[in-house]
Parts: C-alpha cells; structure tokens; sequence
C-alpha cells in the first residue's frame, strides 16, 4: 500500500499580502481557499474534505468549514507546527486512496504581523506551546526559550560537532535573498552577502538579524484531488509520489541538537516515491533560520551528516549557479512566513517548479521531480517533520 | 542577570515533590527502578521502558554545557542552555552570573537555586 501517484495538487495559491492588518484571520483563510479553487478549476461545492492546524480560527476544521459554506466528509487538524500542511498532502493523499475523500482544501493563514507578535508558532504566548498542561511546560518556560535562542542552541552545538561557521550559515540567506530579487511580493528582495549576514545584529548567538526568518501576515491553500479528477482538469496537476512524517523530541533528557526528524521524514518519502537524492532538480527546505535549512540538507541526504555548511558555500543553492536550487521564491528568509508556520509555502513554490510556473530568472530547466519540506515547533526542543516529493504529472 | 526576576514556574501534581525540593536547595531528578535510566524532565512514566516504577533521586547539581545561546533582543541579555548532569541526563536552564562571551560548550557548571517568592526556586547553573 502506498500513496504513489493516488493524489495530485491541481490548484495552489499564495495570499499576495504581507500586512493583513485590513483582513480578519477567517476572511484570509476563505481568500487563500477561494485562489486554490479558481487555479484547479473547481469550486467550494466541489469540497469533499477540510485539512487545516493551529492557525485555522474556531473548533478544528468546523468553524472554518462554515465559514465558507462548505459540506464536507472528511475532516484533519493534525497540528504539528509549521511542518503541519506538508503532512496534510500526504494524510489527504491517504485518504482519497481509501475512498474517503476526492477534492481535499488545505489552508494556511495568519497575521502576526498584524497582531504584532515576536517570534513563535505558538504566537504571542497563546496556543498549543504555551498550554499550561503541556509537559515540558513548567521545566521550560521560565527559561525563556524564545525561538531564536532555541534554534541558536542547535546552531553552537552543530558548530561545536562538525566545525561549522557563521560565514557558510550565511551563504543560506545570501541563496535566498538571490532568488528573492526577482520576487515582486517577497518582503526583502535586496540582495544581500556573507558579509552583510555577518555584519547584521546578533540575536541569539550564533544567529543575526540576517539568519532569521521575516515576520509576516498572508497564507496559502492547496487543492488534492484524485486520479480521475486531475484527468477531468484543464490544469497541469502534480503528482504526489511520496511522503514522510516524524516528529522528533528530546527523548528523555537524551539530548541531541545536531539533527532533525527529517532523519526519519525523508527517507520514508524517497522511498515511497522510488527515487534518490540525485533525481531531486528543486527542493524546497523549511528555512525558519539558516540552521534549519543546514541541518534538514543533511538529514535529507543531500550531503554527509556534519557537510551541509561546505554544501551550501558558493551559490551552491542558488538557481542556476549551483547543484541544488533552494526556496526559489525567496523563502521565509527573504519572502515570507504567514502565520509563523512555512510549510505551507514550501509547498506552494515547489509547485511553480513542477509546472514551469517560478519566475523566469529563477525556473529550473526540465523541472520534473522535487522535495519540499517542512519543519514544526524548534528544532531546539521538539518538532514536526515532514516532507513530500512531488512530480510532473506524467512522472 | 541578578535584574532578571526568576518567574514562577507552572506546577501539577506529578511536578509538585521537584519544586517543592527547590525550596531547600535539592536538585532532582527521575530514575527508572525497572532499567535504571535517568531521565528528564522528570515524570511518572519512564520515557525509555516505561515502567512506572519511577523514583526522585537527588541530583549532585554538576554537570557541562551541552549548548547555550544568548539572547541580545531582551532589554536584559541572558543565556539560554542545555546543561548535562553528571547523572546523565540533559536539562534547559540558563547560566547566570557568567561572562556570556566566554561560554563553552564542555564548560563545568553547578547548580544554583533563584527564589521565585512562590514557595519554591528556579535550578540556575553557573560556571565553576
């Protein structure tokens, strides 16, 4: 039993904003839902299921589904943070393979711009990270463990370990502001050098103002709908053809910082997708932070474990330049990151990708198979971890 | 970080016996009686064979960096770490009373307790 080939992406859309202050979080999530409807071809009437986490407004997928006026039969929440909308392809994937389902809307909206949060997926000291009865929330919070500092943690321990440096952490953000320039919507389109990495404030060391990620208000929405439904489409669909999930925690006190649950993720999606590595011409990488992208490359295979920062030295990220294009649209790093969570748009851009759609300075040549991946929650406490492979429609 | 208020934590009935201990200077910490692990954070349950056979042991407070952080954003800067315990097992804390710029990962610590005026205290660790 596999999802190979039993779903396809027919219509994305990414909410064009950055500031939503004039746009409440529901009336973003129906726009977001309505932009994915008129790129498939099809309507609200045509919804059969709801896929929404955390940042869906109300109870579940409910509040939302009457919202937009839509009868469904299937319904998910699985929330695990940002990495949350990578994992609904594969759960919607799973079931239109069981029957349950044939047009499934996943949605993505938030506006911590807006609403003037700092940093977290959480948000401004509300939801599930902040839950009173959380766990780990009384051995923690009193700590504070802000996001930067968390994903800083990772970074000086990786560092420590494997000797990597700040200078080819920025050669992450120096890729992403490269693709960025050509993106109308991206929040930081300046093209920027190791050099001004370094030179930006420090956070939380080792990370700077340029390792970061922006804070921005918008969303997204996908469209996956079965096999003969894609046939019935005018557009160009794209195939799912594996997925892979795993959550990653500090096991017991049994603490290491050096990886991510992609270790888990993404084999389960190579191998159902029967490819390797070498076969990927675009991935997406979840880029809360640079270290992020470093540690999630490794993880994926994409180099030895401790070579991810001789990996991404010289543009080898960049589309065009080097051997593995990256976030092509600019990313969190440099476009944007609703809701704090950016898995969703990992997802959106790697579409574009398959479908010849990215802008023209940034489209890589005879696109046909890609990896997208998202990350939850911090990779310095406890994390979501999912990741997809996607393909044309004829792969 | 003397500026910085130690906040109280968030206490159930599981945790109660850990911050209570905190009150007298004790450090603990949870062993498994069925496979001898330590681990934190401590809970009924150990998370390796998960017996719940699981006792308090006192902690000797000693341990290393594992990993630290300094946040510059907050109006007072602190240290954000991971601190692992001569018993094994590895805890968030912040290192206080430290040159932040001198940290290294492998550094000794110890721990020391900050009151939080709420009948217990947060475990802080400091280089030795």
């Amino acid at each position: 039993m596999s999802i190979k080939g039993k779903a396809f992406i027919a219509g994305v859309y990414e909410h064009p904003t950055r500031d939503a202050s004039d746009k409440s979080l529901p009336q973003l999530h129906a726009e977001v839902a309505k932009g994915a409807l008129e790129d498939a071809g099809l309507t609200f009437k045509d919804v059969d299921a709801y896929f929404c986490a955390g940042d869906a407004p109300g109870l579940g997928g409910i509040s939302m589904a009457e919202y937009m006026g839509i009868h469904i039969q299937h319904t998910d929440t699985t929330e695990i943070g940002g990495s949350s909308y990578v994992a609904h392809i594969g759960h919607a994937a799973a079931a239109i393979a069981a029957g349950k389902c044939n047009v499934a809307l996943i949605t993505l909206a938030g506006r911590p711009k807006a609403e003037a949060q700092k940093v977290g997926t959480g948000g401004g000291g509300r939801g599930p990270m902040f839950d009173p009865n959380a766990p780990e929330l009384g051995f923690e919070a009193v700590y504070g463990p802000a996001t930067a500092n968390m994903y800083g943690m990772a970074a000086m321990r990786h560092m420590h370990e494997y000797g990597t440096t700040s200078e080819q952490l920025a050669w992450i953000k120096v890729a992403a502001s490269h693709h960025a320039q050509h993106n109308e919507h991206a929040m930081l389109k300046k093209v920027v050098t190791v050099e001004d990495v370094l030179n930006s404030p420090m956070i939380s060391n080792p990370l700077h103002r340029l390792d970061c990620c922006v804070v921005s208000d918008g969303g997204g929405a996908m469209i996956i709908v079965s096999p003969e439904i894609a046939k019935s489409l005018d557009r160009h669909c794209v195939k799912v053809l594996g997925h892979g999930e795993s959550p990653k925690h500090l096991n017991g006190g049994k603490v290491d910082l050096t990886y991510t649950g992609a270790v888990w993720s993404g084999p389960r999606a190579f191998s159902e997708a029967g490819v390797t590595q070498a076969d990927i011409k675009y991935a997406s990488i979840y880029d809360s932070f640079t270290i992020t992208v470093l540690e999630t490359l490794e993880d994926l295979g994409f180099c030895e474990k401790g070579k991810g920062g001789e990996f991404v030295m010289d543009g080898n990220l960049i589309s065009g330049v080097g051997k593995l294009p990256f976030n092509t649209d600019g990313g969190g790093l440099c476009s944007n990151h609703p809701a704090n969570r950016g898995g969703m748009t990992k997802v959106l851009e790697a579409v574009r990708q398959l479908r010849g759609e990215a802008h023209e300075k940034v489209q890589v040549p005879d696109c046909d198979i890609v990896l997208a991946h998202g990350t939850g929650g911090s990779i310095g406490t406890r994390m979501g971890s999912a990741t997809v492979i996607l393909g044309r429609e004829d792969a | 970080m003397s500026e910085r208020k130690a906040p109280a934590p968030v206490v159930n009935v599981e945790t109660k016996p850990f911050w209570d201990a905190t009150a007298e200077g004790k450090l603990l910490i949870k062993k498994c009686n069925a496979c001898d692990e330590v681990h934190w954070y401590p809970r009924s349950m150990c998370p390796f064979c998960h017996s719940m056979d699981t006792a308090w042991i006192e902690s000797s407070g000693k341990g290393v960096i594992y990993s630290h952080s300094t946040m510059r954003r907050t109006p007072v800067p602190y240290c954000l770490a991971y601190v692992t315990l001569d018993e094994g097992t590895t805890m968030m804390t912040n290192l206080v009373d430290v040159d932040f710029d001198a940290l290294e990962i492998g550094q000794k610590v110890e721990v020391s307790f900050a009151d939080t005026g709420e009948g217990n205290a947060l475990p802080y660790f400091t280089t030795v």
